[in-house]
């Protein structure tokens, strides 16, 4: 046995949960609407595929935005040998513009504080690096992104700590959560650097209030402790109430801006997670310039940030653009949540995100995590749709499910709905409508197959931590 | 309130964000203020400072745009290629894009003479060379722990290997005497003397090509190092970055190639790989880490999370990578033109009576100025530095920023400049030193500077300037854009 390190070893990639055993059913039968009609839909993904078409037609009517087109290669040889850590200044400014379009040009952002990651996950590690020593903790609202594990603690040693929130008062972040959580960390000899918040949130799908932003900061000030805004939802806000951003709420609420930082990215909100955008915004001029020089060990590949600067800094398509996923994501989220009530199927009420968080507590045979989980095979293997238990975001409730509804087409989305449907009518006949009751005669039998999902399983690569980010 | 921000931030944020682990604060960067302030370009700014400290590889970037016009499908933003637009944009898979695997392991067993095959199962991703150095400690090593360096070394290693880390460096001297050599003594007494200190060494790196002597390890000491490592049973990390920029012989023998032939742990055998350098695509921040090790890999695989390669940029270089024919000839010409302009250069300076290392990779040659400095210490050497930086106007590298034991050597890059540029370099050299002859009335016809007659008496102000004494911050607004940790390698 060859020594490798205690990182190496311990389980802080967050990949040995059982929560991975799902993803086994969707990679050996994944859904084709044509080769593999009854496979696995994927609805555990939160990708925003929506707007490609509008993407795509871009693309053609701008090939110097390419450095490999006829227009573009006069560009390539500069691009390519540019690594300054500092990044293409067109692609800091068009970010910074884009950013500020997204919160309606309520607040400018500075292009120089603007600084690269990989991705929103080499941002959150990258801003834990800086603001805290290992052993050092920061306050997570639950229900949180389960990735935050990884991304805060493994190689920095970080805690999180959970701030609780309840479905009783939807899931708000109270004064009260807070102070709990906090009092907790000291009680564990836990010293706390900062609040890690995200919104608009995952997996819940809505957005902060004023009152409760004002309040967070407050508190944050009050302790002499960072706020990190992970705002990588910011664009997918489709429905009142309006997008508020903490960038906003700083020209509000007297603060030490030294304690504010953002994250974002691309991989939302413009459905790119390939292209590995990631920023770290900070009002804090130290941070700005130790981020940027760990940047290095992460930045955006010159030939992305090239193509990206020239897209968000025509504003006519950001304009439209905003609009038009905005259109997408409201028509697709209305027409969903819709047809789940169709069935007795209840889920938060959200303005924001590319899910929902589905409310099947009463499914549940008993109110444990167990029995969340039972459901949740149910659910892959006899309805064959993937989605994300509760217990994976540290809620603290059983009987929730994210569900991701920006990733697929049309159609898919209209079989998965049937198949819900047709679940819903077969087995819980007394959560359905009586009206729908009476009119559908459908009888299914499902095979069931129970073999071989109890077992954790080896990481396969659709799994959501192969992914960087989900 | 009143809020005090410079106490409250030594407070608030975390050691590694206020201790100087980052390197940046060396007075190794006054001089790139120079360069900055004055850079030179052909007509606009005839008299400016010639860029000779970044390590770019600039000579065939003409191949690679005619390839990417040829193959307008490489791109998922042309017609041809538009349709893959959405697929690629969404993939995020931290296993990285089967071709793009499949082409770049290809390209390092050419790379490596074709002797040995590279499994694309292998082949990790990550933010760089930089991203893959950090990404292999990590791995590797637990805080406090070290690894053995040979000197002299790339300078970002000190950030690499340590900054975030918490890992230590405990250097190998080689010296000059015999060609900076690293021989079995220099590994073990630096082991015995981490040991002795409770220093736990984990493993070794060493660089191969070597940055910054253009040197290739030859198959003995490449042995040694395996069997030595095997002995102690700790890590051999090879960074393989210039193995492509091989431009004469003796050829370029890759670990992989060692261990094959030897009774060895492979579970110790770890490459790092980047096309920033062999290709000259630094911006493009791909950065490979092969590891024999099964949990290595698997966990660089996880971490590569932090820093993949951009979809974009893979699936580009999927396609051109897999084009064998452009590649067998890119890496030709490649060598060709290396070695035509390490030949200009060397054999301009050995003209003028500057010798440097023997070498036959790299971007750059280790110069020797030893028989210049006033006196055979550090200080001597940054004195001559900044007259060859201000006098001279040539921004090259003092050897000990690459934490050389000896004084006098120059790290100096040849392959960032076109033609032109190298006869304005070459021409301010034999000005500078045919001036020194003068000055000192010694005959045009000597070869050799006799150390005690050389006196460099320049009226330039700006050589003393006591703002380029002082090591200064890098402030967040003020950006030194050309300076090589703010490249993310140089």
């Amino acid at each position: 046995m060859v020594a490798i390190s205690k990182i190496a070893t311990g389980n802080g990639h967050g990949e040995n949960s059982p929560y991975f055993d799902g993803w086994k059913a969707y990679e050996t039968n994944p859904f084709h609407p044509k080769d593999r009609p009854d496979g696995v839909i994927q609805m555990g993904l939160a990708e925003n595929q929506l707007c490609f078409n509008f993407i795509k037609k871009w693309v053609m009517e701008h090939p110097e935005a390419s450095l490999c087109s006829a227009q573009g290669v006069a560009k390539f040889k500069e691009t390519a040998l540019f690594q300054d850590y500092h990044g293409m200044p067109e692609f800091r400014q068009a970010v910074a513009k884009f950013m500020g379009k997204v919160r309606g040009d309520r607040v400018k952002f500075d292009p120089d504080r603007v600084v690269m990651s990989g991705g929103a996950t080499g941002a959150h590690e990258m801003v834990a690096f800086c603001l805290a020593d290992p052993g050092e903790a920061f306050l997570v609202p639950t229900p949180y992104y389960p990735g935050f594990d990884r991304d805060l603690r493994w190689r920095t040693g970080v805690e999180l700590v959970p701030v609780v929130c309840e479905s009783s008062n939807d899931f708000k972040i109270t004064r009260n959560a807070l102070e709990t959580a906090y009092e907790k960390a000291k009680e564990a000899n836990l010293r706390v650097k900062g609040l890690l918040i995200t919104n608009p949130s995952n997996p819940l799908g809505t957005i902060l209030d004023r009152e409760t932003l004002k309040g967070i900061v407050k508190f944050i000030n009050e302790k002499n402790i960072h706020l990190i805004g992970d705002e990588i939802y910011a664009a997918t806000v489709f429905m009142e109430p309006e997008f508020v951003s903490i960038s906003e709420i700083i020209e509000e609420v007297e603060c030490n801006r030294d304690l504010i930082h953002i994250v974002y990215s691309l991989s939302k909100d413009m459905g790119f997670p390939g292209f590995r955008v990631g920023i770290v915004y900070s009002y804090n001029d130290a941070v700005v310039s130790c981020a940027r020089k760990m940047s290095s060990f992460g930045l955006v590949s010159s030939q992305t940030q090239h193509l990206i600067a020239s897209m968000l800094s025509d504003d006519g398509f950001v304009d439209s653009f905003i609009v038009e996923s905005k259109d997408r994501l409201f028509k697709r989220h209305k027409y969903f949540t819709w047809s789940l009530s169709q069935v007795g199927i209840g889920s938060l009420k959200s303005n924001a995100g590319l899910f929902i968080w589905m409310d099947l507590r009463k499914l549940l045979k008993e109110k444990t995590f167990e029995a969340e989980m039972d459901l949740w095979r149910v659910i892959i293997n006899e309805v064959k749709l993937n989605v994300s238990p509760g217990s994976s975001f540290h809620c603290n409730e059983p009987g929730w499910f994210r569900v991701c509804f920006a990733n697929m087409d049309d159609h898919t989305m209209e079989v998965a709905l049937l198949r819900i449907r047709t679940f819903m009518l077969k087995h819980n006949e007394a959560m359905v409508p009586q009206k729908l009751c009476r009119r559908s005669s459908l009888k299914l039998s499902l095979s069931r197959r129970r073999d071989g999902f109890m077992s954790p399983s080896i990481m396969s690569p659709q799994s959501p931590l192969v992914r960087a980010i989900n | 309130m009143e809020f005090t921000r410079n106490n409250n931030n030594r407070q608030l944020l975390s050691k590694i964000a206020t201790n100087d682990r980052h390197g940046e604060n060396t007075p190794y960067f006054d001089g790139w203020k120079a360069y900055d302030s004055n850079p030179f370009h052909p007509t606009q700014n005839p008299d400016g400072v010639i860029q000779m400290g970044l390590a770019e590889n600039q000579l065939c970037v003409d191949l690679i745009e005619k390839w990417i016009l040829e193959n307008p499908d490489a791109s998922i933003c042309t017609a041809e290629g538009v349709d893959r637009f959405r697929d690629i944009a969404i993939f995020q898979d931290y296993h990285g894009l089967e071709e793009f695997r499949e082409g770049v392991a290809k390209f390092m067993g050419r790379v490596g003479g074709n002797r040995v095959k590279f499994d694309p199962n292998r082949i990790v991703m990550s933010g760089g060379a930089t991203g893959a150095n950090e990404t292999v400690m990590f791995c590797l090593a637990d805080p406090g722990d070290a690894f053995l360096v040979p000197s002299p070394c790339y300078a970002a290693f000190a950030r690499d290997l340590r900054w975030r880390t918490g890992l230590e460096i405990v250097p190998v001297d080689c010296k000059s005497s015999n060609n900076f050599r690293i021989t079995r003594a220099a590994l073990e007494e630096a082991y015995e003397k981490a040991q002795s200190s409770n220093i736990n060494v984990k493993g070794v790196i060493i660089a191969n090509p070597s940055n910054p002597l253009g040197t290739v390890l030859d198959k003995e000491t490449m042995r040694s190092l395996v069997s030595f490592i095997n002995d102690k049973s700790i890590h051999l990390v090879c960074d393989e970055i210039y193995a492509a920029t091989v431009f004469g012989s003796p050829r370029f023998i890759s670990i992989a190639e060692i261990i094959q032939d030897m009774d060895c742990n492979r579970d110790l055998i770890h490459i790092v790989y980047s096309l920033s350098k062999d290709m000259g695509l630094p911006g493009f921040r791909v950065g490979i880490v092969y590891s024999f090790n099964d949990d290595v890999m698997n966990c660089a695989r996880k971490m590569s999370s932090f820093g993949l390669v951009s979809s974009q940029t893979q699936f580009l270089l999927a396609s051109m990578l897999n084009d064998e024919e452009f590649v067998g000839n890119f890496l030709r010409e490649s060598s060709k033109r290396l070695a035509k302009r390490h030949n200009v250069f060397t054999k301009g300076l050995e003209r003028v009576g500057i010798s440097s290392l023997k070498s036959n990779a790299g971007l750059f040659f280790w110069m020797d100025m030893r028989p210049l400095l006033k006196e055979q210490t550090v200080q001597a050497e940054l004195e001559l530095w900044r007259v060859i930086i201000n006098k001279v106007k040539l921004n090259v590298s003092p050897g000990s920023s690459f934490q050389c034991s000896e004084p006098g050597w120059f790290r100096v890059c040849f392959a960032n400049m076109d033609d032109e540029t190298v006869k304005v370099a070459l021409e301010r050299i034999r000005e500078f030193v045919h001036q020194g002859k003068e000055k000192d009335g010694v005959s045009e016809k000597s070869k050799h500077w006799r150390k005690q007659n050389l006196r460099l008496s320049f009226s330039s102000s700006r050589l003393y300037n006591e703002s380029l004494m002082s090591p200064h911050m890098i402030s967040p607004h003020s950006p030194i854009p050309q300076s090589p940790l703010v490249r993310a390698r140089t």
